[in-house]
């Protein structure tokens, strides 16, 4: 810590931090937000569990499979696999972190709360994997927090030297994060060390490196919410191999650097504009046409009063019941 | 610069974005405490990706929400035209093109044109500028600032010297520090908009205070 705050550093720097005083990579970044925002160690403990029980109660709410999103592409996948789970190929603890990273990303996508994480668009990864870890390893609230914590070190890194924005840096800059800070959060869960928790995070990103970002329609729904349950499995996996003490030959402040380098080779059309990618598909344009506004409709939508004449169209009030 | 881990895991909001749902909330939220008082009548008109997106995106209910007064973490917002309706606001949805208007705009763009429980109207235009937070660029004819991330004095007054003078000094009398200050007008010695940020909250006596003031004509308080 030598500047009051998280800028400049690099996740070698943290790492080292925390195995020199002994303590977890969550722990290190609790110390350096309480200096760099002036709240007590009390006060950002209880500000990431309110994050994590609003995550817990995310999952719950995606999992009734009764969401249909604004768009109306996505909703029920989430129910699906958790039902499916128990008779799945690979596993009831990657299938568990899927649907539950469905059930957040659905209940994103019909207007539901979630704790953006590190972006609205990404915010199913961290919850499917935390909670399915946890479950797990049988740890406590207090664990899971600290937890969320490691993840933050590993999302604080990657926004600072790389961002993690869909327009910036497309999908790998989003779910490639995700999975990069929910698999820090696995293996900290897990007992693992810090280096090992930077190595599963830059695993993570690894296997996403280049990811583009295309949603149709422009809206966070097709591909983003199946794409949030696949980051979810990435993670899993190479929090595994990181606690099987496999580590990344490039280390993980590279691999960050790397995704920024490859963010920024992203040609416009593959960073949120939805012009390439599946949302240049036929499908893709023809719900685009379907779902979005017809600008060549000037007419106007009335809500909340009676038609009048020939002046708009009126629309019932509406909402997701 | 730094970051705090709140912004990476955080913020809590309603989804399914941040600039298309969460900002349109603080547009909406902006606008209505600007009109400083329950809107009874909007007419909103969309710009760029908020026109094509909003349904997808329920710009168009984070927009109503935050004339409602819910914030982008209100679970209500999914409900907030049926909700409008209820409470007695009419709201219109057109498509206009802005830019021919008032020249280029962000992409996430509104204008929204209120009127008041007691008659007061306003016309605001506010652009949702990334990770959910927002700007307000326009107020009536006024080019204006306001982010709502800091306490701000807005008034609306005659543009004659002094009246800076006094605005100053009475947030300097209760011990207010200006952070920031914007001064347009429409032309010389016409009406002018000030927005003022400040440091310390702004109690509603400052807005009495500078509404006693000779020349101003309209005082409101914006608070974060």
């Amino acid at each position: 810590m030598t500047n009051g705050g998280f800028h400049p550093f690099t996740l070698s720097d943290l790492v080292n931090e925390a195995l020199s005083e002994g303590v977890s990579l969550g722990e290190i970044a609790l110390r350096h937000e309480c200096e760099f925002s002036g709240i007590s160690r009390l006060e950002a403990v209880r500000r990431m569990q309110a994050n994590l029980d609003v995550m817990r109660s995310a999952v719950q709410q995606g999992l009734s499979g009764r969401l249909r999103s604004a768009g109306g592409l996505v909703g029920g996948d989430a129910a699906k696999v958790e039902e499916y789970k128990s008779r799945g190929l690979s596993g009831d603890h990657i299938l568990s972190a899927a649907s539950r990273a469905l059930a957040v990303s659905e209940v994103n996508a019909s207007m539901g709360l979630i704790v953006a994480s590190p972006t609205a668009g990404s915010c199913g990864v961290i919850p499917g994997v935390l909670l399915t870890v946890a479950e797990r390893v049988g740890a406590d609230d207090e664990a899971t927090v600290m937890a969320l914590f490691a993840a933050g070190a590993v999302g604080i890194v990657a926004a600072s030297r790389a961002g993690i924005s869909g327009a910036e840096g497309g999908c790998q800059a989003e779910c490639g994060v995700a999975a990069a800070m929910a698999a820090a959060s696995a293996v900290q869960l897990a007992g693992g060390d810090p280096e090992a928790a930077a190595h599963a995070a830059a695993m993570s990103l690894k296997a996403l490196l280049g990811l583009v970002c295309d949603p149709v329609a422009g809206l966070v729904e097709v591909p983003c919410v199946k794409r949030n349950a696949f980051s979810a499995a990435i993670a899993m996996i190479a929090a595994d191999m990181a606690l099987a003490g496999v580590r990344s030959v490039i280390p993980p402040d590279e691999v960050i650097d790397a995704m920024g380098a490859v963010g920024r080779m992203l040609p416009v059309a593959l960073r949120e504009t939805a012009e390439g990618g599946l949302a240049a598909t036929p499908t893709g344009k023809s719900l685009s046409a379907r779902i979005c506004h017809n600008l060549g409709d000037l007419s106007g939508i009335t809500i909340g009063r009676e038609e009048r004449g020939d002046s708009g169209k009126t629309r019932e009030p509406e909402g997701l019941s | 610069m730094g970051t705090s881990i709140f912004e990476i895991i955080g913020p809590i909001m309603i989804g399914p974005s941040s600039s298309h749902t969460a900002g349109a909330v603080k547009i909406g939220r902006l606008a209505r405490a600007i009109l400083a008082e329950k809107p009874v009548d909007a007419k909103i008109d969309l710009h760029g990706s908020f026109a094509r997106t909003y349904k997808g995106h329920g710009t168009d209910r984070a927009l109503v929400g935050g004339l409602l007064g819910f914030g982008p973490d209100d679970e209500r917002l999914r409900d907030s035209l049926r909700l409008a309706h209820e409470a007695g606001l009419q709201v219109i949805f057109q498509f206009p093109d802005l830019e021919a208007e008032l020249g280029p705009l962000h992409p996430n763009t509104a204008r929204l044109t209120l009127k008041g429980q007691n008659g007061l109207t306003v016309r605001i235009v506010g652009s949702s500028i990334g990770g959910g937070r927002a700007v307000v660029t326009r107020i009536d004819d006024f080019e204006a600032r306001i982010t709502g991330e800091y306490p701000a004095l807005v008034t609306l007054h005659r543009d004659k010297p002094g009246v800076i003078a006094a605005l100053t000094r009475i947030l300097a009398d209760a011990g207010i520090n200006i952070a920031g200050m914007t001064v347009s007008r429409t032309g010389r010695r016409g009406r002018a908009l000030a927005v003022i940020e400040t440091d310390e909250a702004i109690d509603s006596s400052i807005a009495d205070l500078a509404r006693a003031h000779q020349g101003v004509e309209r005082a409101i308080v914006i608070v974060p």
